[in-house]
């Protein structure tokens, strides 16, 4: 089981991990190479808050981080936490979780039109 | 506010690439889009602020690109001109080397002859903001550095002069001494400071990868050379280039250094073709350059280009009284930051940190004295808060074993595990052995686990127990 963590504005990644409210979680079990089953649930913060994010991804046991604009201080703490941070990410969360999923996503990718990196 | 449409502003011009040209000189950073805030074009002083590349950017909404705490707010890109007037903000961005930076920022619609934003320009500058600035009385501190004792006040006094001019600065010192930030504030106190201050470590790339960050390269110059690349020396246009550890610049690439100095112009890797770049070049180093010079390694000529102005930057041993005030500043520091009610330290813990010698100078004290606010859950920092390794040294164990008695409420166990004190509880022997595991691992729990020998669910437990995080 693995469980991802993607600050959410709309339907789009989060431009700032800082400022986001909403919050996607998603929980994928891996049953086979081919088949997943993936849960999704949004969580919303009453507040905009780093620390909070970073309190809710350890309190989540989450794995992996994919989000756009971090501070170094928080990405470093989500990764000593034990946390994957793929940062530099932007597109529709639907296409990136497709791109995660796939094994195809990397830090500093685009998923708007136009600007596939 | 401007009554010009964009695609006329465009046709003004011969081409793009001569509005892009004539953007890249100005030293703010400046995007035009269309009404959706869908990015046009991108200057350099742009690209060199966000971290973005201009080619990968075009097409994109400016929010992405630029990642602006005004985006979420009432941004009239995002949320529609309420009148056609030119918003003046402070805002902050986060770039791509995931820095927070404080910027003005300008947004303004392009007035179309229907009297409708038929685009938008945008200028960000960035904006003079220390944050240690917010917890000291300006009366001791430049920006970020802070201090009292002469050699300290003597730096800060030649700081506004040394700004006014564009000569090379050497900035030499230890480790930790704040060689970066006196870089930094040379940069903001002079006219350059709009301009971009750019940082590279030179110890910190191989040769052939440096060379291609300080100078560029074109398209071809060598495998995986895509795309022609500007380099550090044409980004810092306008502004500072700051060359840390310049004492690891390899040989081959110190004539190409001395060759800048003399005439300003930089030729990237594989390109034939030079380009003039004003530059203000800062270089530090905690290296002997003479004794380099002496031994081969370093070229005479180029420390002679460097040496135009030096800045010496004395240990914190030989600060004196700066010690007791760095304490306090960076006490008020991060309990702001923490939001932790720590009001001071205690005597014992005081004469600790004043009798160590800091070989790791102000960063060593400001790491200890984060860590000991992390670990502080009462109204002072005792001596069990501060970091283990802290007293190991013989002076500081003989101390701590003498006024042990004056923290007996929860003393640290100082001696070996094998030859525990009387007052020290068990509790604190387990306490003082995760931390000293944790440490030595870097926080990985599973490897701290294994060198005390428990399972990774028995250390989660006791760390939960001593409300360690």
């Amino acid at each position: 089981m693995e469980k991802i963590l993607i600050p959410l504005r709309d339907n789009d990644v989060a431009p700032r991990f800082d400022l986001a409210t909403d919050v996607l979680i998603v929980t994928l079990i891996r049953k086979t190479k081919a088949l997943d089953t993936v849960r999704e649930k949004v969580v919303v913060l009453d507040h905009a808050s780093p620390e909070t994010m970073c309190r809710l991804a350890i309190s989540e046991s989450i794995q992996t981080v994919i989000c756009a604009g971090i501070e170094s201080e928080y990405h470093d703490f989500l990764e000593w936490k034990g946390a994957k941070v793929m940062d530099d990410i932007c597109g529709p969360v639907d296409t990136v979780l497709e791109s995660y999923l796939a094994g195809k996503l990397s830090p500093g990718m685009c998923f708007y039109p136009q600007n596939t990196k | 506010m401007t009554t010009l449409d964009p695609t006329s502003l465009m046709k003004m011009l011969p081409d793009t690439n001569s509005l892009s040209a004539l953007l890249d000189e100005l030293p703010l950073g400046v995007a035009i889009m269309d009404p959706h805030g869908t990015l046009l074009l991108v200057n350099k002083a742009y690209e060199t602020l966000t971290g973005v590349d201009r080619e990968r950017v075009v097409g994109l909404g400016c929010l992405h690109a630029l990642r602006c705490d005004y985006c979420m707010k009432d941004c009239p890109v995002m949320v529609g001109w309420d009148k056609m007037q030119t918003r003046n903000v402070d805002a902050d961005i986060i770039n791509r080397e995931r820095r927070k930076i404080p910027v003005r920022l300008t947004v303004s619609p392009l007035i179309n002859e229907d009297g409708d934003a038929g685009g938008i320009v945008e200028t960000i500058a960035i904006r003079g903001s220390h944050t240690l600035n917010e917890t000291t009385t300006g009366v001791f501190g430049l920006g970020d550095l802070v201090g009292n004792s002469p050699q300290i006040k003597k730096i800060f006094a030649m700081v506004p002069s040394i700004a006014q001019t564009d000569s090379s600065v050497l900035i030499t010192g230890e480790t930790g001494t704040g060689k970066d930030l006196l870089a930094e504030e040379i940069h903001n106190a002079s006219d350059r400071s709009k301009g971009p201050f750019i940082k590279i470590n030179c110890g910190a790339l191989p040769d052939t990868l440096l060379e291609s960050e300080l100078f560029g390269h074109t398209k071809g110059a060598f495998t995986g050379a895509d795309h022609d690349k500007p380099g550090r020396f044409r980004l810092a246009h306008g502004g500072t280039l700051f060359l840390t550890e310049i004492g690891d610049l390899p040989l081959p690439l110190q004539v190409k250094l001395l060759s800048f100095l003399d005439d300003k112009v930089v030729y990237p890797l594989g390109g034939t073709k030079g380009f003039h770049t004003d530059v203000r070049i800062i270089v530090a180093t905690h290296r002997d350059l003479e004794d380099m010079v002496r031994n081969k390694q370093f070229r005479q000529d180029l420390l002679y280009r460097l040496n135009v102005i030096r800045l010496h930057l004395p240990p914190l041993r030989e600060r004196g009284e700066d010690i007791l005030m760095l304490h306090d500043h960076f006490l008020k520091m991060f309990q702001a930051r923490f939001g932790k009610k720590v009001e001071g330290f205690s005597q014992n813990a005081t004469t600790i940190l004043q009798d160590y010698a800091y070989p790791g100078n102000v960063r060593e004290l400001r790491n200890l004295i984060e860590y000991a606010i992390n670990f502080c859950d009462e109204k002072s920092i005792r001596i069990r808060h501060l970091p283990g390794y802290l007293l190991h040294t013989p002076q500081q164990t003989a101390l701590a074993e003498k006024t042990g008695q004056g923290e007996s409420s929860a003393p640290l166990p100082l001696q070996p595990l094998s030859n525990p004190t009387k007052k020290e509880s068990w509790e604190d022997v387990q306490r003082r052995m995760i931390l000293d595991a944790l440490l030595k691992t870097g926080g990985r729990k599973q490897k701290a686990a294994e060198i005390l020998g428990w399972g990774r669910s028995t250390l989660w437990r006791k760390m939960k127990h001593f409300g360690i995080e």
